[in-house]
């Protein structure tokens, strides 16, 4: 087998009492779609937190790509490759969404301390972040502000942001939340192709979507992974059923 | 071509056309009104680097501009004595003075900026008034340059071809460092540098998440912006032929981030609109009255409450997104 291209082993992260993060190793392998599903409350953004680099573990560890990425920012490490998507939107919002995704094209090329060329003139930066825009369907809207996109719109931008970066790995955190029904089944099919170019850790609620899509379903549950298995299994799980899927499993 | 541009060149065009015209009604005086305006223009410039492009709001670049200030005042102390300055004969040349200006100020402003940058919002307004009234304090101590009396410029130091006594050359070298100051805040704010630094204004967590590390790119603004200052402050010593302490004092901080708000925070004519307003204001209204920053203050009032992009906003709407 491949070797995992993002590995976390025994971490732990806790807010006073709480155990948001309760010795929690996963992996993901190239290719895959691993699923984090949980009920609100489980601790997967937290999870994706430590993961990203906005927050530091108390324990365990994180290797992307072979290498320990611990000791590294978010900068640095979204440099590696991890292209990570919020579960609110978080983009520039006075700029277009064109010049959204060309600040991740410009940080991929590497230096950003250029201070004459105006960057509207750089096809480099353009093309590279129509292209981006084009493959999630938004490049008619590319001159339109954040500010002023739809809210699906706003999910679409972020994961063009992350592919225009180039992520070896993206970090997806429910990338449907909010969209209608029609946009869920569109994106389902866009991160069906997408594992090919770099594996997807996908936080998602929409169940359709998970069980079309996963590979790999990991349930979360206080902080802690109770199942993880192929989507067949975590169905006939007896415990993720008690503890999450109810009876609609 | 934009509003704002255009809105750029007619407010550089009545700046320029002052000073002639000043000389053909008979009213020379105004030609240092027009000098005084650039000079502020200037030092709003660069202020409006840090605080327009990169929303850090600087309480402290008064002591850019006083180090400016300092810079002209030394250099044209040490010439008049014809005392060595660090062990080298300094030339009273306006050019020298930039570059010990801008040396002196961008020095300062990395050190102070690498601290101060660590911080954010009303804790990094104290800490920057913090550093520059340790400088003010620092120079009004010092007496080999005047300490609280200040420095007086006997003779401006020159610039090449042009008669710096004269107050229309004085000024034509105010207008090009202006035009310099402008021609550098407009290509910084449309390039990948400028791009990341407005970024980082409006979702600082976005720009680290595309992998751009916001902290160096706000240091190098924030030292860009004191340069440019700083070459103002020189600008100003050399008018007043006097290098005053009160141009290290806070109040000058505040004086110049009134500039920005009146004219338009980011915009690039918003510095020189708010100079040549503030100016102007200063001049007829200190007529009638001593306590004319009550209009001032009115005024400011009126464009915080209903005018938020200031002139530049209310003539040329708001800025494109590109």
């Amino acid at each position: 087998m491949a070797d995992p291209v993002l590995q976390i082993e025994n971490l732990s992260k806790s807010f006073d009492a709480l155990k948001a993060t309760d010795d929690v190793s996963l992996d993901l392998r190239p290719g895959e779609i691993h699923a984090l599903i949980g009920p609100n409350g489980a601790g997967k953004t937290t999870l994706m937190h430590q993961i990203s680099g906005a927050l530091k573990p108390d324990a365990g560890s994180i290797r992307f790509l072979g290498k320990d990425i611990l000791p590294l920012g978010i900068a640095a490490r979204a440099r590696l490759g991890l292209g990570r998507t919020f579960q609110i939107s978080s983009l520039i919002p006075e700029f277009s969404a064109l010049r959204n995704v060309m600040l991740a094209v410009q940080a991929r090329q590497g230096s950003s301390f250029r201070f004459l060329r105006n960057v509207m003139h750089d096809r480099t930066l353009v093309a590279g972040a129509e292209e981006a825009l084009q493959r999630v369907g938004l490049l008619a809207r590319a001159s339109v502000s954040a500010a002023e996109l739809s809210h699906g719109e706003r999910r679409q931008l972020e994961i063009a942001i992350a592919i225009a970066l180039g992520a070896r790995a993206f970090l997806l955190d429910e990338p449907m939340a909010g969209m209608g029904p029609e946009g869920s089944r569109a994106l389902t099919g866009f991160l069906d192709g997408l594992r090919s170019e770099a594996p997807i850790l996908l936080v998602e609620h929409d169940m359709d979507a998970v069980f079309a899509l996963a590979d790999r379903v990991s349930v979360l549950v206080y902080g802690r992974i109770i199942a993880s298995g192929s989507v067949a299994e975590i169905r006939a799980d007896p415990a993720v059923r008690e503890a999450y899927l109810g009876d609609e499993g | 071509m934009t509003r704002e541009r255009s809105l750029t060149f007619v407010l550089l065009a009545v700046l320029l056309a002052l000073p002639f015209a000043a000389q053909a009604l008979g009213h020379p005086f105004y030609t240092t009104l027009a000098t005084r305006m650039a000079i502020l223009a200037l030092a709003a410039v660069g202020l409006n680097i840090a605080l327009g492009l990169g929303g850090l709001v600087s309480f402290g670049h008064a002591a850019f501009f006083g180090i400016g200030g300092y810079a002209a005042g030394i250099v044209a102390t040490h010439a008049m004595n014809a005392e060595p300055l660090l062990g080298l004969e300094i030339p009273a040349s306006m050019p020298v003075v930039w570059l010990f200006a801008a040396l002196a100020a961008g020095i300062v402003a990395a050190v102070t900026g690498s601290i101060s940058l660590r911080t954010s919002g009303v804790y990094f307004i104290m800490i920057t008034l913090a550093f520059a009234q340790m400088i003010f304090y620092f120079a009004i101590s010092w007496k080999a340059y005047g300490g609280e009396d200040g420095l007086s410029i006997a003779m401006r130091n020159g610039f090449p071809g042009l008669n710096t006594a004269v107050p229309r050359d004085l000024f034509l070298v105010a207008f090009g460092l202006l035009l310099a100051g402008l021609l550098a805040f407009w290509r910084i704010r449309v390039s990948r540098f400028g791009a990341a630094l407005q970024a980082a204004r409006q979702n600082e967590l976005r720009v680290a998440a595309v992998g751009i590390e916001p902290f160096p790119i706000r240091l190098v603004a924030f030292v860009l912006s004191a340069v440019i200052t700083a070459v103002a402050g020189a600008m100003f010593a050399e008018l007043n032929r006097f290098a005053s302490p009160s141009m290290l004092a806070w109040p000058m901080s505040g004086e110049l981030i009134v500039l920005i708000i009146l004219g338009g925070t980011g915009r690039l004519a918003g510095p020189v609109a708010g100079a040549m307003l503030y100016v102007m204001l200063e001049y007829w209204l200190g007529g009638f009255t001593e306590r004319w920053q009550l209009f001032l203050g009115l005024m400011l009032l009126a464009v915080v409450l209903f005018a938020r992009g200031g002139v530049v906003g209310l003539v040329a709407g708001k800025p494109g997104n590109g």
